[in-house]
């Protein structure tokens, strides 16, 4: 029996450059995911590193230091004080629940405001004055290029007066503000995907105008919204230079916790680390259950 | 992208009495009056004309609150079904101008007084004061000049953006571990990246990174000593949190090239750098460019990290412009000339987008 195919020498060397351009592909993938991941390994293993450990500069948990519940009872969350009544962990959590309160009320907002201005820009023509469709949408879409440090001082004044500083309200309002632009880019987006025949349908089944969009278009749009709110809740629960300026004791939220530790003299390492994570997990924990729906977000409208 | 005309189209017969209509028009006429009133009342009230008043503006923002409510549900009083459909939009433009456009003009004002808020005086209009102290300001100018910097980092992010997308867009397996892990840095808040990486990877006596740099014979480093180190640090920094947001852009862009295209060019027998060179990076052009544009937006708005890690230092070689505004209300409270500032650069970045989106636009076109 004589073979067939025969392997010619130029299939050795297509092996050969196959092989390495997947080791030149995972290498970069592994390196790049190394690069991403480090600063967090480092975060989280430092929060239950001792002093000598940090100057060892010891990187294993259990093979070159023992951890230590020692940074995370500086925020009175470690196992064995969770019975307990600490007035550091109480702050923490009021922070914690700032920050919560905020970033969903505000992510809430927008979407609600954006959603309905979205749905009415790609479905009806308006004409607010000189303003047309195209018009109302860059004025909506033109607020992202408004850096916040315009608004920041007039609204410190602002607040001041109408007795709004160091409120949630306060920051909810701005946070919504500052979402609303990104909420109305995904919801036209994901609005102008829906076919308009559905709601046509749904009128002449005697539906009216808000009727269809409350049985009809919402739900098929629910995961775009979900998209929104979670693209928004990131970035209201990051957002600093607000909460810097307008809050003081009782608003407080959580970034501005970790900003103020940081400025502190003498640093404790592990206390700063288990603070830093406790502000970072919820976060990523977002990230690896809801990722596609993060991806969905910026992906609308980037391609059109 | 915008559709003019109605997409969905309404037949609709309003039969609205005049009872109705006045009543519409008086409920929205009778709460703006009550706002003017009260605003008046309380700028008499804070200027010593009258005795009564309340403490603060707040049943000014209350009486404003019910206008606007008013005029919403006057829509559909006076308007029947086309005010049905207004209701969509009204609610979220009533939002934005009162929370922007009424800062900004009132913003306008302050920038020409020499308002401080630790002096006891309030604010008194000072002319082009303000103005003239910002083109003597060397700290100001420096802080622009290094957000010119800044924003030039972007094109090396994009680079680094698009190799890694087109990893991703490879035939590689978990593909879904390594899109979480490449995410996770544009998930963690700017300040808490400034304290893990800028004050504990690269505190130059335990960190991590400075025992990397001497082993590879650095042997004192310093990360934030030199100007220029700095800056290439804090870039660095910024980089790795946004590197994620334009790498998603541009993979959703990858996976929405026509594979009909791509296997032509393979059939051609095209090598891979030609494919990337002669297809791939045309038809990403648009995408690429939305990308890069709305990363320089966010680059423009950089703030936090300079603020926690350097507060601007060495000698100011590191500050953007907010976090230097943010410092001169922070140390001075000098809410008159930090707001000027502000203002001057708002129009600086209007120009700026608006020379930037002509410049591009040409290559936002999808070719045929």
């Amino acid at each position: 029996m004589t073979q067939i195919f025969q392997n010619h020498a130029s299939d050795g060397r297509q092996k050969t450059k196959w092989l390495a351009s997947r080791i030149a592909i995972y290498g970069a993938l592994i390196l790049w995911a190394f690069i991403c991941f480090f600063p967090i390994y480092w975060t989280l293993t430092t929060s239950f590193k001792l002093a000598p450990d940090v100057m060892r500069g010891n990187m294993v948990p259990f093979w070159d230091f023992t951890p230590k519940w020692k940074g995370w009872q500086s925020l009175g969350l470690s196992p064995d004080q969770l019975g307990e009544v600490s007035t550091v962990r109480e702050e923490f959590l009021k922070r914690f629940w700032n920050s919560a309160i905020v970033a969903v009320s505000a992510s809430t907002l927008a979407v609600i405001l954006g959603s309905l201005a979205a749905y009415g820009l790609s479905r009806f023509n308006y004409r607010f004055g000189f303003m047309k469709n195209s018009d109302i949408s860059f004025f909506f879409l033109s607020q992202m290029i408004l850096p916040p440090v315009v608004l920041a001082l007039p609204f410190l004044v602002l607040y001041r007066s109408l007795d709004l500083l160091d409120t949630r309200i306060g920051l909810i309002l701005l946070y919504t503000l500052m979402v609303l632009p990104i909420v109305i880019w995904i919801m036209r987006d994901q609005f102008q995907g829906i076919p308009v025949e559905l709601e046509e349908a749904a009128l002449v089944d005697g539906l009216g105008i808000w009727g269809a969009f409350m049985q009809i278009v919402l739900p098929i749009a629910l995961p775009g919204m979900v998209a929104a709110f979670i693209l928004s809740l990131v970035l209201c629960w990051n957002e600093y230079f607000f909460a810097a300026l307008l809050t003081s004791t009782d608003a407080k939220t959580l970034p501005v916790m970790v900003a103020s530790q940081t400025g502190s003299q003498g640093i404790n390492w592990w206390s700063m680390a288990a603070l830093s994570s406790a502000a970072i997990l919820p976060l990523v924990i977002v990230a690896v259950f809801l990722e596609r729906y993060i991806i969905k977000g910026m992906a609308a409208g980037a391609v059109k | 992208m915008h559709s003019e005309g109605d997409l969905l189209h309404t037949v609709t017969t309003d039969d609205i009495s005049e009872t109705r209509r006045r009543v519409g028009v008086w409920m929205v006429r009778l709460s703006a009056a009550l706002v003017v009133i009260l605003a008046t009342l309380q700028a008499a009230y804070e200027g010593q004309h009258i005795s009564f008043g309340f403490d603060t503006w707040r049943p000014v923002l209350v009486a404003y609150l019910l206008w606007a409510t008013a005029l919403c549900a006057a829509q559909i009083i006076n308007n029947g079904e086309k005010g049905k459909r207004t209701l969509f939009v009204l609610p979220a433009v009533l939002f934005v101008v009162s929370l922007v456009v009424f800062p900004l003009v009132f913003g306008l004002y302050i920038s020409f007084t020499d308002w401080n808020l630790a002096s006891q005086t309030g604010a008194r209009p000072n002319g082009w004061d303000n103005l003239r102290q910002m083109w003597g300001d060397a700290f100001y100018w420096n802080a622009l000049r290094n957000m010119v910097f800044y924003v030039l980092a972007v094109s090396v992010e994009y680079v680094i953006a698009f190799g890694l997308a087109l990893l991703l867009n490879a035939q590689i397996r978990a593909r879904k571990f390594f899109r979480v892990i490449f995410l996770l840095p544009l998930m963690l808040s700017p300040v808490a990246v400034s304290w893990m990486i800028g004050k504990s990877m690269l505190e130059v006596r335990f960190g991590p990174l400075a025992r990397l740099a001497r082993s590879l014979g650095w042997d004192s480093p310093s990360f934030f000593g030199s100007p220029e180190m700095a800056r290439f640090m804090i870039m660095v920094m910024d980089a790795w949190t946004f590197i994620p947001f334009m790498m998603i852009m541009l993979l959703a862009g990858l996976q929405a090239l026509p594979r009909e295209v791509l296997e032509a060019a393979e059939v051609d027998g095209a090598s891979g750098w030609q494919r990337f060179k002669e297809v791939i990076f045309p038809l990403m052009l648009p995408v690429s460019v939305t990308a890069i544009i709305i990363r320089i937006i966010f680059k423009l708005k950089l703030a936090d990290i300079i603020i926690n890690v350097t507060s601007g230092g060495p000698g100011g070689a590191t500050d953007s412009v907010t976090s230097f505004i943010f410092r001169e209300y922070r140390d001075r409270s000098n809410v008159g000339y930090g707001t000027l500032l502000a203002m001057v650069y708002l129009i600086l970045i209007i120009l700026f987008i608006t020379a930037l989106l002509k410049v591009v636009s040409r290559w936002m076109e999808r070719p045929a």
